[in-house]
């Protein structure tokens, strides 16, 4: 760097060095470009091949009239699909293949489970970002966030061998030789693994919610406490409404979580939907077995059955139907976010 | 209170406010209404008043008396301790871990940093005024109810005058009278801090802390706020923090001027306008540093 001096005045112009060759920005410019959009184009582009895929087989499954072993054919209508109140496709004589029993299957895991982590996991991460000392949150959430990390195959353990048999109050029963099991749970049932997703699904929906609710603007709160608001007047009337969308945003994602779980509905949920034809009310009974939409692709999957039987394409038709109904969830997030977004300057 | 009653009833005069430095008797601004002889009472005591953030010593000494029913501005460089010192006066700062105080804080004779006052009362009797406007993402309405619903129930008849009255206080109830229920956000920058003003007027308070209230805003709305000040200080003590030098002479009755956590002047405004006491608030005020 030239020192200025008398004769080298502050005006003087400072040298810029050799300048870099136009050619070589232009090349790498385009480069970088191609990359991204390659990255862009690969991911957007897997997405539309799966939906290909699920919609392409479904159809398949539709149209086809299917050859059985017995001489018979098998063709499923969507009308049959949408409205029979029976899933049976591998054992009996006659074969139904209506989807509801399935998706019943699935919103009896899916209540069950967000009845416990929806509150549960909002009034933690209210006292987590509003009432935990500063050094209890640095250690919190992280091991919330390694929480969300366990694999599912574990909480499925948990749950056949931990969670039913404490709904069947079997040390109890055991320690006074009771036979009767009160609640009438069954080895495998919906209540027993929806309390296990629940327990899943419970840091995702605090540490979520808790992001929200931090990124409320300091000010507003400092405008709360202000005005001679508690603790709770300012979590409760404040922070809590001004976060609401991040918060429906997270509860979205675990309700998303929870109807595609697949490893702890298929060790302890069971593999028999309900019979909606024979009583509708059955679709209450979440202590008997149950069978949800992941739990039956599972099974077929395993390889039990051939691939090429209406058994094995149904599935398709079935993850078709999980597809649209989390695509409806994420659609439905998205408005709701839109609606209740706050914009802050 | 009306100042003639002041005049009226000099007995109410606090002894100790009298006691204490600056000098009681000043000459006011001309702008403002005469004050000559009056007796002003303290509201806000400050004795041998320290605060610290952690080990750092933000506020030393500080002994000064802010009286009642006049604005009273705080100027100086920034981190100079004039917005510490005002959130220690409704114990905003407890809501900073390492923040602490030491020394003598009261509120018209009651010890504000007694670890049992109640801070959900202080804060009622003591409202604050942000340097962002910082408005409930709530409606316009429900942002003036929100204070006194806090403290009170109240009925619907009641919440609407309330809400007329604290817009009508805050110069804000014309403009927004036919979209209460719109939501606050949507104000411009000048009408949200009208509109924190009406939120914290609404639990009717004895003083007023003001956070640089103007620094996000354009001299109009600027302007309008100063106006809503002078205006105000007829029924509340107000208590302002500013960058802005041609503010404080503006729009103030006294000025203090602090530097480096120290108290260097604090008299009438004119006289630390025109005739400052001290060199470093005289380098200050002419813009030669800070």
């Amino acid at each position: 760097m030239t020192v200025a001096t008398a004769d080298t005045p502050h005006t003087a112009p400072v040298a810029l060095g050799k300048p870099r060759s136009k050619r070589l920005r232009k090349i790498r410019e385009t480069g970088v470009m191609s990359l991204l959009v390659f990255c862009g184009l690969f991911s957007a582009g897997t997405t539309f091949a799966i939906i290909w895929v699920l919609a392409a087989e479904a159809i398949h499954f539709f149209t086809t009239a299917f050859q059985m072993p017995d001489g018979t054919t098998v063709q499923v209508t969507p009308q049959e699909f949408l409205t029979d109140g029976q899933w049976n496709p591998l054992l009996g004589a006659q074969k139904h293949y209506g989807i509801w029993p399935l998706i019943v299957g699935t919103l009896q895991v899916t209540v069950v489970a967000m009845a416990l982590a929806l509150p549960l996991g909002l009034i933690t991460a209210i006292w987590l970002s509003e009432y935990a000392p500063a050094k209890i949150r640095a250690v919190l959430k992280p091991v919330l966030e390694v929480l969300a990390g366990i694999p599912t195959v574990v909480f499925g353990f948990f749950a056949l061998t931990v969670i039913t048999p404490g709904l069947r109050l079997e040390w109890w029963r055991s320690a006074n030789g009771d036979p009767v099991n009160p609640l009438d749970v069954q080895t495998y049932n919906a209540l027993g693994a929806g309390i296990a997703v629940g327990i899943m699904c419970l840091p995702i929906v605090c540490s979520l919610a808790e992001d929200a609710l931090r990124a409320v603007p300091k000010s507003l709160r400092e405008g709360a406490y202000g005005l001679g608001g508690t603790k709770f007047d300012v979590s409760v009337r404040v922070v809590f409404p001004a976060a609401l969308s991040g918060i429906v945003a997270a509860f979205l994602l675990a309700i998303a979580r929870a109807v595609g779980e697949t490893m702890i509905v298929a060790l302890a949920a069971g593999a028999s939907p309900v019979l909606l034809s024979e009583n509708l009310l059955s679709m209450f009974e979440i202590n008997h077995e149950t069978q949800t939409m992941t739990g039956y692709m599972v099974q077929i999957f395993l390889g039990d059955v051939g691939h090429f039987g209406p058994e094995y394409a149904s599935s398709y038709a079935v993850a078709a139907t999980l597809f649209v109904m989390t695509l409806i969830l994420t659609v439905m997030g998205h408005q709701i976010r839109k609606r209740f977004r706050q914009v802050y300057e | 209170m009306p100042m003639t009653s002041e005049q009226d009833n000099p007995v109410s005069m606090d002894v100790d406010a009298k006691a204490n430095q600056p000098a009681i008797h000043v000459t006011a601004p001309q702008a403002k209404p005469a004050a000559d002889d009056e007796t002003i009472t303290t509201a806000v005591h400050l004795g041998n008043f320290n605060a610290w953030y952690g080990e750092m010593n933000a506020l030393t000494g500080i002994n000064c008396d802010l009286p009642d029913k006049r604005i009273t501005a705080f100027i100086g460089p920034s981190g100079c301790g004039k917005s510490t010192l005002l959130r220690w006066i409704n114990r905003m700062n407890d809501l900073i871990p390492i923040a602490r105080a030491e020394g003598t804080c009261e509120l018209h004779g009651e010890n504000v940093l007694d670890p049992t006052t109640d801070v959900v009362e202080l804060r009622r009797r003591v409202g604050m005024v942000f340097q962002k406007p910082n408005p409930f993402p709530k409606s316009i309405y429900d942002n003036i109810t929100f204070g006194p619903s806090l403290h009170v129930k109240l009925t619907r008849s009641e919440r609407d005058e309330l809400v007329e009255k604290s817009l009508r206080r805050a110069a804000l109830w014309d403009e927004v009278k036919d979209r209460l229920r719109d939501s606050a956000l949507g104000l411009s920058g000048g009408q949200q801090q009208r509109l924190c003003i009406a939120r914290a007027v609404a639990v009717q308070p004895e003083v007023l802390l003001m956070d640089e209230p103007c620094s996000a805003l354009d001299p109009r709305s600027t302007a309008a706020i100063e106006e809503l000040m002078m205006d105000l200080r007829k029924d509340y003590t107000i208590v302002i923090v500013t960058h802005n030098m041609q503010q404080a002479a503006r729009a103030s009755d006294y000025t203090a001027f602090l530097f480096q956590g120290e108290l260097i002047e604090f008299g009438a405004t004119d006289q630390v306008f025109t005739r400052p006491e001290n060199k470093q608030t005289e380098n200050y005020i002419t813009g030669r540093f800070g």
